[in-house]
């Protein structure tokens, strides 16, 4: 079964700007799914319209095969959502925050109480459980907003840039918490500007562009099309110019002991390390330059420059 | 979603906004206690015993009934106008807007809390009343119904000025441009039988007019309007701003794009 369907979706602001131009998506159920673009393509439009907080100019959302428009209190019960913007009452305590929308889902007080407890402490979040919204961290304010999207236990979860601002440290906490909810059989629809966490968490992928889809597949097939990849490789040895390299891509000399190549498809790393070798030069570490989602990404959505 | 849900999604509501006023109960329920309180003593003391009897009646218990309503009609406005508002500014709206909960369940949560600020005030003040005045209700029920009819007419239309509203200015030109001149001239200070004929028809069309007469008649058992003229007069613009308020919630006015 599909987690959402989305069928020729289209939503024009009432300034004429066009932001969704009739896109077509399907996610299947318990994919942990990344929905990628640039800023202003539509993400956000998009997940808007699928959490009721926008409406639609035309076309069809079905979450779990439950239609937006004819059910849509079904819909919303399916549903967490979690914004790119803070959107809670600064000045609440963090436990009424989260109980209360366990409230607004009509779940009884005992029991909201008892799953915001649950969830704060696997966030933790609960030394700062009686503290004003407003005094904590922004990266604390991010996970009490996974905690109130959780506390209804929605088969569908949305994640709008849910660890923007958030050092690397917590930001892979919450990586390890998000695969555990996935884990358990919680669909997860991730858009993020940290192109290496789509890639480690995301299994599909879709690049949203100017209103349009422009790429939807597995985040593996995605891979697999970028051609090359750049590596930085430290030496043991000193050396004086690049070494030549048969059929590598660019070469660089970075400094007298690190060098980048670019290693096309074609070729392994064993290729590169026996060459090196016949060379005389003795690899001590490498590593890769760039994250290779980030490459695609860029290639992708590139427009070409405009002329003055 | 069954009915016990939706049930325990207004409670939630309902105990939110009510939480909200009471924990700044030094800006919401005090300021209206000490104003009205300065109205007794001015207008009901000092002038008021200047002015002599009015309706039958002393002018400070003329003036009463009618400065108890003025808080019930400014604080239910201003408590859901204000706090609907402020979660729409700062998109905390959305919480309940995500959320399986027909639009009927928010309405009716944010207006019963504006209902509960109206009457708590109203509760207070008519308590201060005593300080000045003997304390005299010709008939409770009519009292509590007139004075629930309007918090909850007045509720609807803060929460209408809210919808409206695109800054923290727009909240207070209604109040200050219409509402505060309706309740200044809806016979609060004043019996309409004082007034030139045409000004008395005038007055006519000032819905305020009934809340105060009929209030004034539950404590004193006198009034210039027919009091089931006044009950459906406010019962029919309470069918008119919720009619407003579900198709402005409906269609997302001022909340969603």
């Amino acid at each position: 079964m599909y987690a959402l369907e989305i069928s020729h979706l289209h939503k024009t602001y009432a300034n004429g700007l066009e932001a969704l131009k009739g896109i077509d998506l399907t996610i299947e159920e318990g994919d942990f799914f990344a929905l990628l673009g640039p800023n202003g393509a539509g993400k956000s439009t998009c997940i808007g319209i699928i959490s009721s907080l926008v409406n639609k100019t035309s076309g069809s959302v079905k979450v779990f095969g439950h239609s937006l428009e004819q059910e849509l209190i079904k819909v919303k019960s399916l549903l967490g959502s979690v914004p790119q913007e803070f959107n809670f009452n600064v000045f609440e305590p963090v436990n009424e925050i989260v109980t209360n929308q366990g409230g607004f889902y009509g779940i009884p007080a005992k029991i909201a109480k008892k799953r915001t407890e649950f969830y704060l402490k696997e966030l933790g979040l609960w030394s700062h459980r009686n503290e004003q919204a407003r005094t904590l961290s922004g990266g604390m304010k991010r996970r009490l907003m996974i905690a109130r999207a959780l506390i209804h236990k929605p088969r569908l979860m949305i994640l709008d840039e849910p660890t923007a601002g958030v050092d690397i440290q917590l930001r892979r906490s919450m990586w390890q918490f998000m695969d555990e909810i996935n884990q358990q059989g919680t669909t997860i629809i991730l858009t993020t500007h940290y192109l290496e966490e789509a890639e480690q968490m995301c299994r599909n992928v879709a690049i949203i562009d100017e209103g349009l889809i422009i790429e939807n597949t597995s985040m593996k097939s995605l891979l697999k099309s970028l051609d090359s990849e750049i590596f930085v490789l430290y030496l043991k040895d000193t050396i004086s110019e690049a070494p030549v390299l048969d059929g590598f891509g660019r070469t660089l000399m970075i400094d007298e002991n690190t060098i980048e190549v670019e290693v096309p498809g074609s070729l392994s790393l064993n290729d590169l390390i026996q060459q090196l070798d016949v060379q005389n030069l003795v690899v001590s570490r490498m590593r890769n330059k760039s994250n290779r989602l980030e490459e695609l990404f860029i290639a992708i959505t590139a427009k070409p420059e405009k002329s003055t | 979603m069954t009915g016990a849900n939706y049930w325990v999604a207004y409670q939630t509501i309902t105990r939110k906004e009510i939480l909200r006023f009471s924990r700044i109960w030094m800006q919401t329920l005090i300021p209206p206690i000490i104003m009205v309180g300065l109205y007794f003593i001015i207008f009901g003391n000092l002038i008021g015993q200047r002015i002599g009897e009015m309706d039958g009646m002393t002018y400070i218990d003329f003036i009463m009934p009618g400065l108890v309503m003025m808080s019930i009609i400014t604080n239910s406005y201003a408590n859901v106008v204000s706090s609907f508002y402020s979660a729409k500014h700062a998109c905390y709206i959305e919480e309940m807007i995500i959320a399986p909960i027909p639009n009927v369940v928010i309405l009716l949560g944010y207006v019963t809390g504006g209902v509960a600020r109206g009457l708590c005030v109203g509760a207070a003040v008519s308590l201060v009343s005593l300080i000045f005045t003997d304390f005299y209700i010709h008939n409770l029920f009519i009292v509590l119904i007139v004075a629930f009819l309007t918090a909850f007419l007045f509720s609807l239309a803060g929460l209408i000025n809210a919808v409206f509203a695109n800054s923290y200015d727009h909240i207070a030109i209604i109040p200050t441009f219409i509402l505060t001149p309706l309740t200044y001239l809806g016979g609060i200070f004043y019996s309409i039988k004082l007034l030139p004929e045409f000004w008395q028809q005038a007055s006519m069309i000032n819905p305020v007019l009934y809340m105060v007469n009929s209030f004034r008649y539950g404590f004193r058992g006198a009034s210039d309007i027919e009091l089931s003229t006044a009950i459906g007069v406010i019962l029919f613009f309470i069918l008119i701003l919720f009619s407003i308020s579900m198709i402005l919630l409906e269609r997302g006015t001022g909340i969603k794009h």
